[in-house]
C-alpha cells in the first residue's frame, strides 16, 4: 500500500526526483498563480466589481479580520505569508473531491517544507518589528532560566506543526484506502467528506498556529507600543 | 521462535496498543474541551466566535497527540526499520 505520494515516482536522475507530490503542487501553484493573476487583471473600485472579485475580496477580508482576531496588528503586513500558506493547504486538501487525486499535504516532505517555513518566518517578521536585540530578548522570557525551554518549543512546535498536517491527511487517504478493500460501495464517500472537513480544519489551524508563533515573536513591541500610547493618551 | 517472528509479533502488538491507548486519551480529553467550550457558550453567546477559535487551535494541539501515536502504529506497520534491516539481510 502507498502511505504517500512520494512514493510514485516520475523520472529521477542522480539526486533529482519528480514524484507525484512535487506534479500535484507544481499543478497548484500554478493554478492559484494564474486565476489570482487573471481576476486580478482589471479590478475595479465602484460598486460594479466582478463576481470573481468580489469572492477574492471576501477571502483576503476574511483572512484579514482572523489575524487581527488572534491579535496581530496591521494584518497586511502578514496576510502575504498566512494568507498564502491557507490557501495552499486549503487548495491541496481540497480537490480530493477528484478521483485519483492524492493531496500533496499526505507527503512528509510537503508539510516539513511548510513547517520549516514556518520556522524561519518568525524571527524574520520578530527582527522586523523589534531588532534583532529585542527578538533575542523574548527568548529570555519571563526569566533567564527559560532560555533551553524556550529553544526546545521553538524546535518541538516545527516538528508537530509537520506531523500533525501529514499525519491527518494521511490518516485521512489511508482509511478510504482501507475501506475500498472492506466495504467499497457507498461508505468510502462518507469517509472522504470527513476527509474534507479534517482537510479544510488542519488548513485553518496551520494558519492560525502560524499567526499565534508570529505573534508571540512580535508581541513584545506590540506590547511597549501600547504602553507608550496609553502614556501618551493619559499626558 | 525466530527472530522475524518475533519481530512481527513484537510490531503488531505494539502498532494495536500504540494507537488503542493513544487514542482513549486524547478523546476523553477532546470530549471534556468540547463540553466545556459548549457549556461556556451556553453562558456567553457573544463570546463564541473567540471560544470557538481558541477551541479549535487546543482540539488541534489535542488531536496531534493522537495523530503522533497513529504515525508510529502506520510506520511499524507498513515502513518498519527493524523488519526492513531483517529483509535486506
Amino acid at each position: 500500500m502507498k502511505m504517500t505520494p512520494d512514493q510514485t515516482v516520475f523520472w529521477s536522475h542522480g539526486f533529482m526526483t519528480v514524484n507525484l507530490t512535487l506534479v500535484t503542487t507544481w499543478t497548484i501553484m500554478l493554478f492559484m498563480v494564474l486565476g489570482a493573476k487573471l481576476i486580478t487583471r482589471n479590478l475595479k473600485s465602484n460598486n460594479k466589481i466582478s463576481r470573481w472579485q468580489c469572492v477574492l475580496e471576501m477571502i483576503v477580508t476574511s483572512i484579514n479580520e482572523q489575524i487581527s482576531d488572534v491579535g496581530l496588528p496591521k494584518p497586511e503586513l502578514y496576510i502575504g505569508f498566512i494568507g498564502t500558506l491557507f490557501l495552499f493547504v486549503a487548495m491541496c486538501n481540497f480537490w480530493i473531491i477528484l478521483p485519483w487525486y492524492q493531496p500533496p499535504t499526505g507527503s512528509l516532505s510537503t508539510t516539513t517544507a511548510l513547517a520549516l517555513c514556518v520556522f524561519l518566518s518568525v524571527p524574520y517578521f520578530g527582527i522586523q518589528k523589534s531588532g534583532i536585540g529585542g527578538y533575542l530578548k523574548t527568548y529570555i522570557q519571563p526569566t533567564f532560566i527559560m532560555l533551553p525551554f524556550n529553544i526546545i518549543s521553538e524546535l518541538s512546535r516545527t516538528l508537530a506543526l509537520a506531523v500533525r498536517l501529514f499525519g491527518n491527511i494521511m490518516s485521512g487517504v489511508m482509511i478510504v484506502g482501507i475501506l475500498l478493500s472492506i466495504t467499497p460501495l457507498f461508505i468510502p464517500i462518507v469517509m472522504k467528506a470527513l476527509g474534507l472537513l479534517t482537510g479544510m480544519v488542519q488548513a485553518y489551524i496551520f494558519s492560525i498556529l502560524a499567526t499565534v508563533y508570529i505573534t508571540a515573536a512580535v508581541q513584545e513591541s506590540v506590547k511597549k507600543d501600547k504602553k507608550i500610547k496609553q502614556k501618551l493618551t493619559t499626558n | 521462535m525466530d527472530k522475524d517472528t518475533a519481530i512481527a509479533i513484537a510490531s503488531i502488538i505494539t502498532a494495536g496498543l500504540t494507537t488503542g491507548i493513544g487514542c482513549m486519551f486524547p478523546a476523553l480529553s477532546e470530549g471534556k474541551s468540547v463540553a466545556t467550550a459548549l457549556s461556556s457558550i451556553a453562558q456567553q453567546p457573544d463570546a463564541a466566535p473567540t471560544i470557538t477559535r481558541t477551541l479549535f487551535v487546543g482540539l488541534a494541539m489535542i488531536e496531534s497527540t493522537a495523530i503522533y501515536c497513529f504515525v508510529v502504529s502506520m510506520i511499524l506497520i507498513f515502513a518498519n526499520p527493524f523488519w526492513n534491516h531483517l529483509i535486506a539481510k
